[in-house]
């Protein structure tokens, strides 16, 4: 047994750096044998690029790695987990296709007469399951994709087993379970751990990690924060250590009472499958923030109000009159322009010259067989030069095939689209992710001007200074839900509050003990 | 409203004609090389009438590779061309059954077998998620069959003069050259039509963006499904008309149309589309297509047999592959 003095595993003053950004910062931490350590932090703080290089699937510019006390140098996650270092990630790296054993044992099957054994293969595979107490439950036959997501996880950890891992890495491990699974995978780790394992888990929610974890450690914007046990810290403290910086950027102003207007868009009680009553207004002249950690359903939020993937229940009004946004068409119909999160999937058009793409969905509300302007409509002849000037693109030419533009051009490439099928509701998905501080500062000099032009704005956004820094009023997601509104001016300890419901949990708490 | 001056504005017109010769599609000057050595092993085929009966022969191709382009640009495949060409011809000799008055109506019913078959290879691709090449291929099969079904398996009867005078015809007295052959007349108006479309419309523009990125075109309000069927309605109307026009060339035959599907995206490809979509030039696809016949011509001239000039076909579709691949390798 080894040695709970001793860290199996620890980084020291690690730095990473990708091209314009620190994503870790001279980050050590250390990870014993049979304890459960938590990683928290914002969306962004290098969680995930932390627990990357311990399994080299990246290598870091500086700081080194020790496990059992020898330096390593993984260069590949293959290599990490032959010496008994597992990750398992968010994504499954599962083939849906291959049996169960076939998964366990990929690249590795055992082998008679230079064939598959099948008879060995299927019994190493039942020993695995059971140490993971799956062997009634999932088949060594079973296709991959025939199982839920707990029994996909349970097949990962399964696999893990099957190298002899000493360190188990977990990204989020309970974001897509119900709650009876988290149940089964709380004692799976606690098992594991009074074996000797050391389980290191990222997860953004407080409940589980107060419940499972030893230790907790608060990284912030890459860099380390603190760790202590968790019995020595509270939910709040956590957060109150994740947030807490400088609002050193420059913002725009924000609405003056007068400059809001009507109500444009309201919905009520909006649900589908991914989101449940959704109560929200949106009010000519203001922007509206939205915030919430990753699978909050922001996004989805977006996507519904737009018609992507819109809501199935509850009430749409838009600027007073009931409305079905059933396609992204109906909405552009609506004036409702949309510039979504991932600009090359779903914003540009990369082998079409800059004004093709700014017309185009001025042109998709005209007749198929309608004669084009090169550069604008029929009554606006120089409508795209106006616009390029307007949202301020650099461009040699109007005919530049915009792949050739950089991200921040390209950003304004889509928003100046919207502007040309005269929107007035616009939603702003991570308006300015990947994009340069100075490109950042005029997109949210032009975000503000849209609503000082009687526009309304929904902006989503994973930084909170810039939700912070934008918004008239804010709004938090969880779970699929809103948690709460704030004013203008709310903290980011506030906010992150709600995103990561913890203010849902304290009240469950307060009922039960009135109960 | 002031006039807002732009760096495009701002060129002289030398500038621009340069900037215009170095954009110039290469299948232009291909094309130009190809005729040249035409010439010097036949020189008739330069003089007008030479020329017209090139442009007879390759017309069939050429307005099949302009509906062909429709598709492509979006992403797609259409292999059922070919065949819809051969039931075309055969439809034909079945619908008129020797007598000339049939062929106005008969005429009129090819077309509507045409757009029927280009509706149902837009719907199975659009709404039954069924890849364009898969789709397609089965649509081939099925016409080939149909085809062969209608006929009870040997071609009867011929077709009428009046149905062969789009393929064979001329057009008499014509100023200054005499006479002028209608299959060219043909493709003109469906050259300048299917340009006027392309370059000139929305359509152009949304087959062109939904070829480039699907999911930004339907998040930019444009119907993507409606559009695919459309492309594939164009591409059908063209195999009918060159199937008309080949029909008149070269009369009753249930392979009138055999391999002319490949020919089209080949040529289609000469001229610069991009088999994954969102990329490609209307004028240069039919010249394209000229150059392909252009080649035929030149190797038959020079005494090669049918099968060598299909390998040497297949090589040069490789090769122009590969070359734009290099082209815009190097551009990034």
């Amino acid at each position: 047994m080894a040695n709970a003095e001793e860290p199996i595993l620890e980084v020291r003053s690690i730095t990473k750096r990708f091209p314009g950004v620190v994503a870790l910062d001279n980050v050590s931490a250390q990870f014993y044998p049979g304890k459960v350590h938590a990683v928290v932090g914002e969306n962004g703080a290098g969680k995930s690029t932390l627990m990357k290089i311990l399994v080299g699937a990246y290598i870091p510019d500086e700081g080194e790695i020790l496990f059992q006390g020898q330096p390593i140098h993984f260069s590949h996650p293959r290599e990490a987990q032959e010496a008994g270092i597992s990750i398992i990630y968010q994504e499954f790296n599962l083939l849906p296709e291959r049996t169960v054993a076939q998964n366990i044992f990929l690249g590795r099957e055992p082998t008679r007469y230079g064939l598959i054994d099948q008879r060995q293969l299927r019994r190493r595979t039942r020993d695995v399951l059971k140490q993971v107490g799956a062997e009634d439950m999932i088949s060594p036959d079973a296709e991959v994709k025939s199982l839920s997501i707990a029994e996909q996880q349970l097949v990962e950890i399964a696999k893990a087993l099957s190298f002899d891992s000493k360190v188990l890495i977990m990204d989020e491990p309970t974001a897509a379970l119900a709650t009876h699974e988290v149940e089964i995978l709380t004692r799976l780790i606690h098992k594991l751990i009074e074996q000797g394992m050391a389980v290191i888990f990222i997860s953004h929610r407080f409940t589980e990690v107060f419940d499972i974890a030893d230790t907790i450690t608060v990284l912030k914007d890459g860099q380390y924060v603190a760790t202590a046990p968790a019995t020595e810290v509270t939910p709040s403290k956590i957060i109150t250590m994740m947030v807490g910086r400088e609002l050193d950027q420059y913002f725009p102003r924000l609405a003056r009472p007068e400059e809001i207007g009507e109500v444009m868009v309201q919905v009520v009680n909006g649900s589908n499958n991914k989101l449940h009553d959704i109560n929200l207004t949106l009010r000519a002249g203001e922007i509206v923030g939205v915030a919430g950690l990753q699978g909050s359903g922001r996004t989805e939020l977006a996507q519904a109000l737009f018609g992507v993937a819109p809501f199935t229940s509850g009430q749409l009004t838009l600027k007073g009159q009931d409305s079905h946004v059933k396609s992204p068409n109906a909405a552009i119909h609506a004036r409702m322009g949309f510039v979504t999160e991932d600009r090359k999937a779903e914003g540009i058009f990369p082998n079409q010259p800059l004004n093709d793409n700014i017309l185009v969905s001025v042109r998709a509300l005209q007749l198929v067989l309608g004669r084009i302007k090169r550069n604008g409509t029929a009554s606006k002849p120089h409508l795209v030069s106006e616009l390029v000037k307007q949202v301020d693109v650099r461009t040699p030419s109007l005919t530049q095939e915009v792949q050739y533009l950089s991200g921040g051009n390209q950003q304004k490439v889509v928003l100046a689209k919207w502007l040309a099928s005269t929107c007035d509701i616009f939603i702003f998905d991570e308006p300015t992710r990947g994009i340069d501080v100075d490109a950042k500062a005029s997109i949210h000099e032009m975000i503000r001007e849209l609503t000082q032009a009687g526009a309304a704005v929904l902006m989503i956004s994973s930084e909170l200074p810039e939700v912070i820094g934008m918004s008239d009023r804010i709004v938090v997601m969880w779970d699929g839900r809103i948690s709460g509104e704030l004013p203008a001016g709310a903290s980011e300890e506030d906010i992150m509050i709600l995103a990561t419901g913890h203010r849902e949990q304290e009240a469950e708490a307060a009922v039960e003990t009135a109960v | 409203m002031a006039q807002i001056s732009t760096p495009a504005q701002e060129r002289s017109l030398w500038d621009r004609f340069i900037i215009g010769l170095r954009n110039i599609a290469p299948i232009y000057i291909v094309l130009i090389l190809l005729l040249i050595g035409i010439g010097t092993q036949n020189p008739t085929f330069l003089e007008p009438a030479g020329f017209l009966n090139l442009l007879r022969r390759a017309a069939p191709l050429m307005v099949l590779t302009a509906g062909q382009l429709f598709v492509i640009v979006t992403g797609g495949f259409d292999l059922s061309g070919g065949s819809l060409m051969s039931l075309t011809v055969i439809g034909a000799s079945l619908l008129i059954n020797n007598d000339p008055a049939n062929t106005w109506w008969a005429i009129l019913v090819l077309f509507g077998i045409g757009i029927l078959v280009g509706l149902l290879n837009g719907v199975i691709v659009s709404y039954l998620n069924v890849p364009s090449l898969i789709a397609t291929l089965g649509m081939l099969l099925a016409l080939r069959g149909a085809g062969l079904y209608w006929t009870g398996g040997a071609p009867r009867g011929y077709l009428t003069d009046n149905f062969r005078m789009f393929g064979r015809g001329w057009l008499e007295p014509f100023p200054v050259i005499e006479r002028f052959p209608y299959a060219v007349l043909v493709l003109i108006v469906v050259s300048a039509a299917a340009i006027y479309l392309f370059n000139q419309t929305n359509l152009g523009r949304q087959l062109l963006a939904v070829g480039d990125n699907p999911r930004a075109s339907r998040l930019a309000g444009i119907s993507v499904e409606k559009l695919r069927i459309i492309a594939f309605v164009l591409s059908a109307i063209t195999a009918v008309i060159a199937g008309i026009l080949q029909g008149g060339f070269g009369g009753v035959n249930p392979d009138a149309g055999e391999g002319y599907e490949l020919q089209a995206i080949s040529a289609a490809v000469l001229g610069g589309a991009v088999l994954l979509g969102g990329r490609g030039s209307m004028g240069a696809a039919i010249a394209g297509a000229l150059a392909l016949e252009a080649l035929f011509t030149l190797l038959n001239l020079l005494g090669l047999p049918k099968p060598l000039r299909d390998a040497v076909q297949g090589l040069i579709i490789i090769g122009a592959v590969a070359y734009a691949a290099y082209r815009s390798r190097r551009t990034r």
